[in-house]
């Protein structure tokens, strides 16, 4: 459960929003809106006023390293820092097996572990990402845009993976273009709308500032 | 063994040497002709006027004249650092880090070398203190303005890896472990090599003014190993220092990456 008390990101008004155990929220949102600088900011890798509590911890009052064990962020472009795979992923019998049940789940052939990271396809090195995300298990997962690279089929097998991270109770937020993907996916759904920084009455209405109520109205589950 | 000095006739000489690149300017359209002036006037002109001050000093021997004209060396030279990157620290910061290490460094080599190994007395003695201060700090001073160009430069290129880093819950110094391991060997590469050339390659420099001087060349060496070492050893505390320093300098105590600390990348 992740609940989020007037965080204040760039230009956007204050968010107050909670994503519950087992609960998907799905951020929308036009390019430039903020809903990756929101992302990142929940997972504490940017710095923003406001509170963010994860099962009764709260960030500023949590060490780094350990929030971010909370709230996992993916990046929409995540990055490898070894040659392979199998260098940047913890190796430990568990994690292993972990490792290979999740990559199997994927469609990713466990010889992908020993390529090269850069003869990887972009699918392929996106749904490693994921599989590195998701090894220790955090309460929290906070994904940008992990289905952009890849085909349907793929795509089908990302969700049914983070549908059995809901059923194990955790909260996902997922920042998504993709109109059907949010259809089958959101229980909750937040949308960010840029805040019009020209004084131009007459735009405001195709450019609607969120406010904090307009907030929690967007929060109403879709089911 | 004697010693022959040189007269100003001798150093017009000399710069009649300065026609051949005026040459090359010329016959490959370069340009540099007026860079070129400059700079050789300005290199003459530096040279003399610290030969005066050194003179004027050295006669003094006194700790503060000393301390101060170090001062200014240090200053420079951290001056100098900043002025190498291509994207720099935004504020007061890279020039405390640059200065505030050759500081460390200068103090720590030069103060090695004169109490512990030469031994003048007195200690203080310009003669001895300065000259070894700044080879240090020319050295120190290379070594950090690699290290910190070259961290900030990969911590750019390597965001989304020490992001992702940060993302699995590494603190700072881990996640950009790769890149300071990456800095840190470019700044010690440059003395590592000319340890491994001098003597063969090349004729160090002060080593070469001593024996011009008259000095036994046996003597000369010895001071010349005793500045080798003085020189790496300073170098690598410095360039350690540094590193560590432009990690802190980039990341916060969130263990965030901060690369809105640096100022774009100059054209």
């Amino acid at each position: 459960m992740i609940r989020v008390d007037k965080l204040k990101i760039a230009n956007l008004p204050a968010l107050s929003f909670e994503v519950g155990d087992g609960e998907c929220m799905v951020i929308e949102g036009p390019s430039g809106s903020g809903k990756t600088r929101l992302a990142r900011a929940l997972a504490d890798l940017e710095p923003a006023q406001g509170h963010i509590f994860v099962n009764g911890a709260e960030r500023l009052e949590t060490p780094a390293p350990a929030w971010r064990h909370f709230v996992r962020y993916l990046s929409a472009e995540p990055g490898w820092w070894t040659d392979t795979p199998r260098e940047g992923l913890p190796m430990d019998p568990k994690s292993e097996a972990q490792v290979l049940r999740l990559m199997a789940s994927l469609n990713l052939d466990p010889q992908l572990l020993d390529k090269p990271v850069s003869v990887l396809s972009t699918g392929e090195r996106q749904r490693l990402a994921l599989v590195r995300a998701l090894i220790d298990d955090p309460p929290v997962l906070v994904l940008d845009e992990p289905t952009s690279a890849l085909d349907q089929r793929n795509t089908a097998l990302v969700e049914e993976v983070l549908r059995y991270q809901l059923i194990n109770s955790r909260s996902v937020l997922l920042i998504s273009h993709d109109r059907d993907q949010v259809a089958r996916m959101a229980d909750l759904r937040l949308q960010l709308a840029p805040v019009d920084e020209t004084p131009d009455s007459a735009r405001q209405t195709t450019s609607p500032i969120l406010s904090d109520t307009q907030t929690s109205q967007l929060s109403a589950p879709q089911k | 063994m004697t010693y022959v000095p040189l007269d100003i006739s001798d150093l017009v000489v000399a710069a009649s040497l300065m026609l051949i690149n005026g040459l090359v300017s010329w016959a490959f359209a370069l340009k540099l002709e007026r860079t070129l002036f400059i700079n050789s006037v300005r290199m003459a002109l530096q040279l003399a006027m610290i030969g005066f001050v050194l003179k004027w000093i050295f006669a003094q021997t006194s700790p503060v004249w000393t301390a101060g004209l170090a001062t200014i060396m240090i200053l420079v030279a951290g001056y100098e650092i900043v002025s190498r990157l291509s994207r720099r620290p935004k504020g007061f910061s890279a020039y405390l880090l640059g200065s505030g290490t050759l500081f460390l460094v200068g103090t720590l080599g030069t103060g090695f070398a004169v109490l512990g190994i030469i031994g003048p007395d007195p200690w203080y003695q310009p003669r001895y203190v300065l000259p070894i201060l700044g080879m240090v700090l020319g050295n120190a001073m290379t070594g950090i303005a690699l290290t910190t160009s070259t961290l900030f430069e990969s911590a750019n290129r390597d965001r989304t890896a020490i992001e992702a880093r940060l993302s699995l819950g590494a603190n700072r110094f881990s996640a950009m472990g790769e890149t300071l391991r990456l800095s840190l060997r470019t700044g010690l590469m440059p003395i590592l090599n000319a340890m491994a050339a001098s003597g063969i390659v090349s004729l160090p420099g002060m080593m070469t003014g001593q024996i011009l001087a008259g000095l036994d060349p046996i003597e000369a060496t010895k001071y010349q190993i005793m500045i080798m070492f003085l020189i790496a050893g300073a170098t690598a505390l410095g360039v350690v220092i540094a590193g560590y320093a432009g990690v802190l300098l980039i990341t916060d105590n969130r263990h965030r990456l901060r690369l809105d600390r640096l100022h774009p990348a100059k054209a």
